[in-house]
């Protein structure tokens, strides 16, 4: 058996000598500043190179439905090109459940329906949310950094759309992109008003900061619990106002009505196998993004749930999706300890001052490029340049030096702007005020997702749209801020749309798997292999030795 | 580049996949409910109970620290005192006897806030049974975020609604604080409830008061009218312009600007 690791302040002896060039460069590159940010044609270039989304392999086109032909990560083709759980035919779906709106997934997007919803004039017993974990557990209530809203005379939704746009490679829907923008300010407001808390100054004034490839300082924060913050606020807001809820009930399908129309849910009681038939007029689906997939094999920042269930039996109702081809890495995710590889460390860390540097102590790359462009500097420096750290379990990562962040603003800043970060690693053993911490990419977000409009509305009639799960607002890459912004502003307008759309409306005349039928005939026609199905609804981390002496008795 | 990415994918399977043990060096035993199993002894909780062959539904949620789903009690081998944590947040130890806590069975009150007065008043009227509170410090105790639970029940006794948003603020509704309370109180929906009063008794900026009235009133129309006809190459000009200049405001030196620009 190998001799115990010897750690000091948390880290293996090894990499003390490169902490100590990082910390003798500390001073000179705190006086210059961080090193110029790259033009264009040198971010093309290196992404080209080094970012996982162009780097060759990893991709194929679709075989069957609504986007045959198109290109999506292998990961992700695997479960779009998958036969449902349950086959037309299978199940007696007699109406156990009937309401005007069924909302599917319990993050911001999902809990912002179900309130404007109501807002709108749907009873909340005519509404129900149905959630696969419990309400709440979502990537929104993880988001650290911010969210974006150009509410300073210094700046504009004009600015703001163009920064985003820029971001997304000028591939963002424009009327979309608009609607996120212009609702922003007053998200914020509506916010503050249900009592939710962003950073202010001694003031009274909102502290706003930069993001990556953004022109203006307008990130929102609630230290670094940001998600958490809106999302219990709104959460609450949610439990007072009395509706419908079901936790540990992922949707395994859609239902339609005889003319193709979302009409409800089949949901799944996760821990006694029963299903529920769900009849709904509309469909709100927020169930969300695709981490869990671990995409090319990265590591992840998104929660346990984060499984692309909603994508999947979206894509067998016939709704379109776009930009599926791009993958969100974050530039920093956690690299040692092993404990939290993948874990986020917030961009906010790199507004603040820290700097990326490499083994030797070097600053090599502007800290706040838009995020691919720095996850692909990041990749660089530890695969090609190979100025990097290796960890013990093999893992290769450069410096954050977020001690950077004490010398600019004063003592005491990480804990309180950083409080979560900070707590994560003490846990640890190591303490970030004094030592830079490891980085490398992670799998962060699903840039694209169901097409829709700036109501949420879809090519499907009756089904409705908001968050993650969607595609175009954020084109081919998202810039930090906008996501949580996203949840808000669409969770919102998606309730609002479908509260309109029900209005009036009778009850689906039936609810089938029809639309099922279709989709299943095109896949045997591909040679989709039988055994492939989706939703897969959890990540299995179960160990090896294990599963090899798994057996099924009961 | 194919290699690299597949060496990308190479060096993180242990945290993408299982874990297989021809990758393990140091191993410890854990006691999950009672039962012994040994696992790799650089890992989290949750880590080591899915390494045993759990696969959660419950017990598990961001995996990161931050929506306490995986709230979890232990005793460590020699040790009487029960411990609580996060199971994704905290590293197994040799000898510990742990149990995660699925679900805090917890009365939360509804309450129409926008009709509540933003001062400590409507703690004691929803939350009676603050005032059982015996100051025995327990629920700071279990707190996993190390939070001084008890000194924010003492400040919503007092009323001081600032003092519990700045006591509570980092507070992840685990309920871990609620289920060791002799005096049976929901630590956690009554900071809840303070934060929101709290954070209703402060005033909206005005810039953002006005720039939501700008957009009401269609400020921003023909800027938007405009920027949405011009061809792809105008519109990089127009995105390069601003990412450089940077509105002024101490361009490049991210770090320099922090408040109001």
């Amino acid at each position: 058996m190998a001799e115990k690791l010897k750690l000091v302040r948390g880290y293996p002896e090894y990499m003390l000598e490169s902490i100590e060039a990082v910390q003798a460069t500390r001073a000179q590159r705190l006086e210059e500043g961080p090193p110029p940010g790259m033009s264009l044609e040198e971010r093309e270039e290196l992404l080209k190179k080094y970012h996982p989304d162009y780097a060759p392999g990893g991709k194929r086109p679709l075989v069957a439905g609504p986007n045959k032909g198109e290109l999506a990560p292998n990961e992700v083709a695997d479960l779009l090109e998958a036969y449902p759980l349950v086959e037309p035919g299978e199940l007696e779906l007699k109406v156990d459940i009937d309401v005007d709106i069924l909302i599917l997934g319990g993050g911001l997007a999902g809990t912002m329906a179900a309130i404007w919803a109501h807002t709108q004039g749907v009873p909340p017993d005519r509404i129900l949310l149905a959630t696969k974990l419990r309400h709440g557990d979502s990537n929104s209530i993880m988001a650290q950094g911010g969210t974006q809203a150009a509410d300073k005379p210094y700046d504009s939704p004009v600015i703001h759309f163009l920064d985003a746009l820029g971001g997304g490679h000028f591939t963002n829907k424009p009327d979309v992109l608009k609607a996120l923008v212009e609702d922003a300010p007053f998200i914020v407001k509506w916010l503050t008003e249900l009592g939710c808390l962003f950073d202010r100054d001694e003031n009274g004034e909102f502290v706003e900061d930069w993001g990556g490839g953004t022109s203006r300082p307008r990130m929102h924060a609630a230290r670094d619990y940001t998600g958490m913050e809106e999302l219990r606020v709104i959460r609450d807001e949610f439990r007072n106002r009395g509706f419908g809820l079901l936790e540990f009930y992922p949707a395994v399908e859609l239902l339609t009505d005889p003319k193709g129309r979302v009409a409800g849910a089949v949901l799944w009681n996760m821990e006694t196998d029963e299903y529920k038939v769900v009849r709904a007029k509309a469909v709100v689906l927020a169930t969300g993004g695709f981490g869990r997939l671990h995409i090319r094999g990265f590591p992840t920042t998104n929660h346990y749930g984060a499984t692309a269930d909603g994508l999947v039996l979206a894509y067998r109702a016939g709704a379109v999706l776009r930009d599926l081809d791009t993958v969100q890495y974050h530039p920093t995710g956690a690299a040692y300890p092993q404990q939290i590889v993948g874990l986020l460390i917030t961009e906010k860390v790199r507004g603040l001052g820290a700097q990326v540097v490499n083994r030797e102590g070097e600053a090599f790359v502007y800290p706040l490029e838009p995020r691919d462009v720095e996850a692909a500097a990041i990749i660089r420096e530890c695969y090609d340049r190979e100025k990097c750290l290796v960890t013990p379990t093999g893992l290769r990562g450069v410096w954050l030096d977020s001690p950077m962040i004490e010398e600019l603003h004063g003592e005491g800043t990480i804990e309180r702007r950083l409080p979560a970060m900070f707590r994560m690693y003490q846990r640890f053993g190591i303490d970030m005020r004094r030592d830079p911490i490891l980085v490398f990419p992670t799998l962060h977000y699903q840039n694209g997702g169901v097409e829709t409009d700036p109501w949420g509305r879809t090519n499907v009639e009756g089904l409705f749209v908001a968050g993650e799960v969607t595609g175009g607002v954020h084109g081919k890459n998202r810039l930090m801020g906008n996501s949580t912004l996203d949840c808000l502003v669409f969770g919102r307008r998606a309730g609002i749309a479908a509260a309109d759309y029900v209005k009036g409306k009778g009850a689906p005349k039936a609810v089938t798997l029809d639309h099922l039928k279709g989709f299943v005939e095109e896949l045997r026609a591909a040679g989709v292999p039988e055994e492939r199905r989706s939703p897969i609804l959890l990540p299995d981390y179960r160990g090896k030795r294990v599963l090899a002496r798994m057996i099924d008795l009961l | 580049m194919p290699e690299i990415m597949d060496r990308i994918r190479e060096a993180n399977r242990a945290v993408t996949t299982g874990i297989d043990d021809s990758a393990v060096k140091h191993w410890v035993t854990v006691y999950i409910m009672g039962k012994a199993y040994r696992v790799p002894a650089d890992i989290t909780i949750m880590q080591a109970m899915e390494y045993a062959g759990y696969r959660f539904v419950r017990g598990a949620g961001c995996r990161a620290g931050f929506c306490g789903a995986c709230a979890t009690v232990y005793r460590t081998a020699g040790d009487w005192r029960l411990k609580t944590a996060l199971a994704c947040q905290t590293r197994v130890e040799d000898g510990m006897y742990l149990v995660q806590i699925p679900f805090t069975p917890a009365e939360k009150p509804a309450y129409a806030i926008e009709e509540e007065p933003a001062d400590g008043t409507p703690l004691l009227k929803y939350f009676p049974e603050l005032a059982r509170c015996v100051a025995c410090n327990t629920c700071t105790k279990a707190c996993p975020q190390d939070l001084e639970v008890m000194d924010y029940i003492q400040a919503a006794l007092r009323g001081d609604l600032e003092a519990i948003t700045e006591l509570s603020f980092d507070c992840i509704q685990c309920g871990l604080c609620a289920m060791r309370c002799p005096a049976e109180i929901t630590h956690y929906h009554v900071a809840q409830l303070a934060r929101r009063l709290y954070g209703r008794s402060l005033p909206v900026p005005k810039h953002v008061e006005e720039r939501v009235r700008e957009i009401e009133s269609g400020v921003y129309a023909e800027e938007f009218e405009r920027i949405l006809s011009l061809g792809r190459e105008e519109i990089e000009e127009l995105y390069k312009k601003e990412q450089r200049e940077k509105g002024g405001l101490k361009s490049r030196d991210a770090s320099r600007v922090t408040r109001n620009g």
